[in-house]
């Protein structure tokens, strides 16, 4: 049992390497993210949980990292925008996607709708553009108008299924 | 928006929680999934000195389905329950309509009835299905009905040194029908005005068993038992359907915002009450048929 405003230890894989640090227990999780680990990928917005731009996955499930404590973090898996291109820079199949049909413009909101994204297709792979739109709600872009953006997971989802119908064959 | 500091008690079993609870007092928090405490505390419109975080604690994280209905351990989140099949559709539309994906995957069910929010849908669904929760201390503990349970605004039965620990959901009859509407400025918002319907018609579409609750209207939610008194023994049709939902008001203290007036979340509410009963009632009205076909 410990209760203290002393920094605590956290142990996290965070896109695949194992990091360590003490962190204050009122660190989110976000700020240790960026703060501690340099990957200012993770971007803040609103800081309360409405906007979606700080979104990560936490052992694979989307959560909102301005919401989380990095403390909670301890023992389990982070993923980030930093952790989905390849290490020589070859961008991931969503992030292509993205590119491919302009679905950003100044970019602040695309870190967290790529994790979102990419967690809900893993989830649902056929989802209807509705569907889409309900799962991506809790993001907000303020200059797309997000038809791009429901292009690209449309997109994205059906090279996946592509794919599997492939590796079925 | 920073988190104020707070010292940081990570529990790793319900007896452990409600120790931390005693020995800290007045001045410590329960931390659930954090998607509401979390957000005040950046506000600083709640400071609490210690966190109890229950998120991890080994034994709050089982739900148990039956007969129909649930117990949800503290630290099951809304997502976990949403997710599993064999949780009545009732209660997974409530749950789906929480948030968004990225909330409910954190957020509880348990810390969403101890936050009371009169716009939250948990609350509600807890009177709609004569629910109770179990609260436990270091001394002891007890179980809540759902009508004694919110007292008002953000406010609840749970005393210093008490949590939730558990949630019973009971099933609703397999013949009752059910509904759940809201209105909602975008998807995931909390609700300008909502309503849970819980209806048992007989094979001549007579009422038995209505149960109709109102959210985000008033200072908690509310069961609407003008409208509920005036369809039970009655055959529900378009016509005793109008006259419930003009009712469905009556003696509720509706309060406006700047999202919606009073007058704006009653008149809309009538319509929603309306749509809502004639789903329950076509919903109930099928099972009672099937059934009869089935045994004919
Ligand atoms: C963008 C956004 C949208 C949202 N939309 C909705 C919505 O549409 N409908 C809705 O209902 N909610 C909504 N919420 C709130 C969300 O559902 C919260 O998760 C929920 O209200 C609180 O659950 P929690 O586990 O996160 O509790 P926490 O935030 O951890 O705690 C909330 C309060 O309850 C107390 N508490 C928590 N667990 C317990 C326990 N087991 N025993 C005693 N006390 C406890 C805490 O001390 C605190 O006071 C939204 C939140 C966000 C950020
Ligand atoms: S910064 Fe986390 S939701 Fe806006
Ligand atoms: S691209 Fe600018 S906010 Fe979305």
């Amino acid at each position: 049992m410990r209760d203290t405003h002393e920094p605590a230890p956290v142990t996290a894989r965070v896109n695949g390497r194992t990091e360590s640090a003490a962190v204050a227990p009122r660190t989110t999780l976000a700020d240790y993210l960026r703060h501690g680990l340099g990957l200012t990928g993770t971007h803040l917005g609103c800081e309360h949980g409405v906007c979606g731009a700080c979104t990560v996955l936490l052992d694979g499930n989307p959560v909102r990292s301005c919401l989380t404590l990095a403390v909670q973090a301890h023992g389990r898996e982070v993923r980030t925008v930093e952790g989905l291109a390849a290490p020589d820079g070859t961008m991931h199949p969503l992030q292509e996607r993205f590119w491919r049909h302009q679905a950003l413009q100044c970019g602040f909101c695309t870190p967290g709708f790529l994790m979102a994204a990419l967690a809900a297709v893993d989830e649902e792979p056929d989802m209807s553009r509705d569907r889409i739109r309900e799962r991506l709600s809790g993001n907000v872009c303020r200059c797309t108008g997000y038809q791009p953006i429901v292009d690209a997971v449309e997109g994205f989802s059906a090279d996946r299924a592509a794919e599997h119908a492939g590796e079925d064959r | 928006m920073k988190l104020p500091a707070f010292a940081y008690h990570r529990a790793d079993s319900l007896a452990d929680a409600v120790d931390a609870l005693a020995v800290h007092g007045p001045e410590a928090r329960v931390l659930g999934g954090g998607q509401s405490l979390l957000p005040l505390m950046a506000l600083r419109m709640s400071v609490p000195e210690v966190l109890v975080d229950i998120s991890t604690a080994a034994d709050l994280r089982h739900h148990e389905v039956h007969d129909g209905g649930v117990t949800v351990g503290a630290a099951v989140t809304t997502r976990t329950l949403e997710t599993d099949p064999g949780v009545h559709p009732l209660i997974r539309s409530c749950l789906a309509r929480i948030g968004h994906v990225e909330i409910r995957t954190r957020g509880t069910v348990c810390g969403s009835l101890a936050h009371a929010d009169p716009a939250a849908e948990l609350p509600a669904l807890l009177l709609a299905v004569e629910g109770s929760v179990e609260l436990v201390a270091a001394h002891g503990s007890r179980v809540v009905p759902a009508a004694e349970f919110v007292a008002g605004p953000y406010t609840t039965s749970i005393d210093d040194g008490e949590l939730v620990a558990a949630a019973t959901l009971p099933a609703i009859a397999a013949s009752a029908g059910w509904s759940v509407r809201e209105i909602a400025r975008r998807s995931g918002d909390f609700a300008l005005v909502g309503v849970i319907c819980v209806l048992d018609v007989d094979r001549s579409r007579r009422c038995h068993d209505a149960r109709v609750v109102l959210f985000g209207v008033a200072a908690t939610a509310v069961r609407a038992t003008a409208a509920e008194e005036a369809l039970l023994g009655e055959i529900v049709d378009g016509l005793s359907v109008e006259q419930a939902a003009e009712l469905a008001f009556t003696g509720v203290d509706v309060l406006g915002d700047l999202h919606g007036s009073a007058e704006y979340r009653r008149r809309a509410g009538a319509r929603l009450v309306a749509a809502a009963l004639d789903e329950a009632a076509d919903r109930a009205h099928d099972t009672t048929t099937s059934r009869a076909a089935a045994r004919a």
